[in-house]
């Protein structure tokens, strides 16, 4: 399978994932395309992992070669699910205070 | 197949009016692309990538929705012209990328499909927990103070 399918599948994503942050206004669907881009990258992330194991493999040298791309995404992962978290309790802090998730109503910083 | 299950779930992600809808198609999504580690044999990754996004982050999601009683259109002033902007910057984005990749000398290596195991629990376990301890350790930390943070934001104030 060609690299550049993935890299460019991956590209697709990312840029629909940052579409809906520009375009929609509902908080939570702003968390969600974020989301969404922090997938497409994990995505490359693998893709580009397997072709260098492949590249390594060709050459003869060691054939833990591409691992670390695939443990860095086990951490993507890991700080995502952090990230999910807070962000969701911010969320819900938000809602408490001014009764919608609107993101517009956030353009002032105090009260 | 796979490709178009998971760019169709991404554009009824960002175009579906209601949130739960919204969050059952970035399921299917995430599906798509844990297919895809299969099909390049991460197999420990695709598992940890149904398991943590489409079980816990999602469910999460959900439960949130839920919470503060949005499952209907909740979205009141919309700016056509904003939207339109939005939608011309990303696909801008995206044409500049796609043409400034497609000549690349990428186009002639290729990932391996399928076979390899460095994607397997053993090889990736046995690198987690020699070179990458510290991280992994950091990690743990951080998810403690996450948990710590949740819990604080969470509380009455």
């Amino acid at each position: 399978m060609p690299i550049n399918y993935y890299i460019f599948l991956s590209i697709a994503l990312f840029c629909i994932g940052i579409v809906g942050v520009l375009t929609r206004r509902n908080s939570i669907i702003v968390f969600m395309c974020i989301e969404l881009m922090l997938n497409a990258v994990n995505l490359l992330f693998v893709a580009f992992s397997k072709m260098h194991h492949l590249a390594a493999e060709a050459a003869g040298t060691v054939n833990t070669a591409g691992t670390d791309g695939q443990l860095f995404v086990f951490f993507i992962m890991v700080v995502a699910a952090a990230e999910v978290s807070v962000g969701l309790a911010i969320i819900v802090m938000m809602y408490r205070n001014i009764h919608s998730v609107d993101v517009n109503f956030l353009n002032r910083l105090k009260h | 197949m796979l490709s178009v299950v998971a760019l169709f779930g991404a554009l009824m992600v960002i175009t579906s009016k209601n949130p739960v809808y919204s969050v059952l198609w970035l399921v299917v999504t995430f599906f798509a692309i844990s297919g895809h580690y299969i099909l390049l044999n991460a197999q420990f990754l695709a598992i940890v990538n149904i398991i943590v996004y489409a079980g816990a982050i999602m469910v999460l999601f959900l439960f949130v929705i839920m919470l503060i009683n949005l499952n209907r259109e909740s979205e009141p002033n919309k700016n056509r012209w904003i939207r339109m902007a939005g939608a011309v910057a990303g696909g801008c984005l995206l044409l500049v990328i796609v043409a400034a990749l497609k000549n690349t000398e990428f186009n002639t290596r290729s990932a391996e499909v399928v076979t390899g195991d460095i994607g397997l629990i053993k090889n990736l376990g046995k690198e987690l927990f020699t070179t990458f301890v510290v991280p992994f350790e950091i990690s743990s930390i951080l998810f403690l103070s996450a948990m710590v943070g949740a819990v604080l934001m969470g509380k009455k104030n």
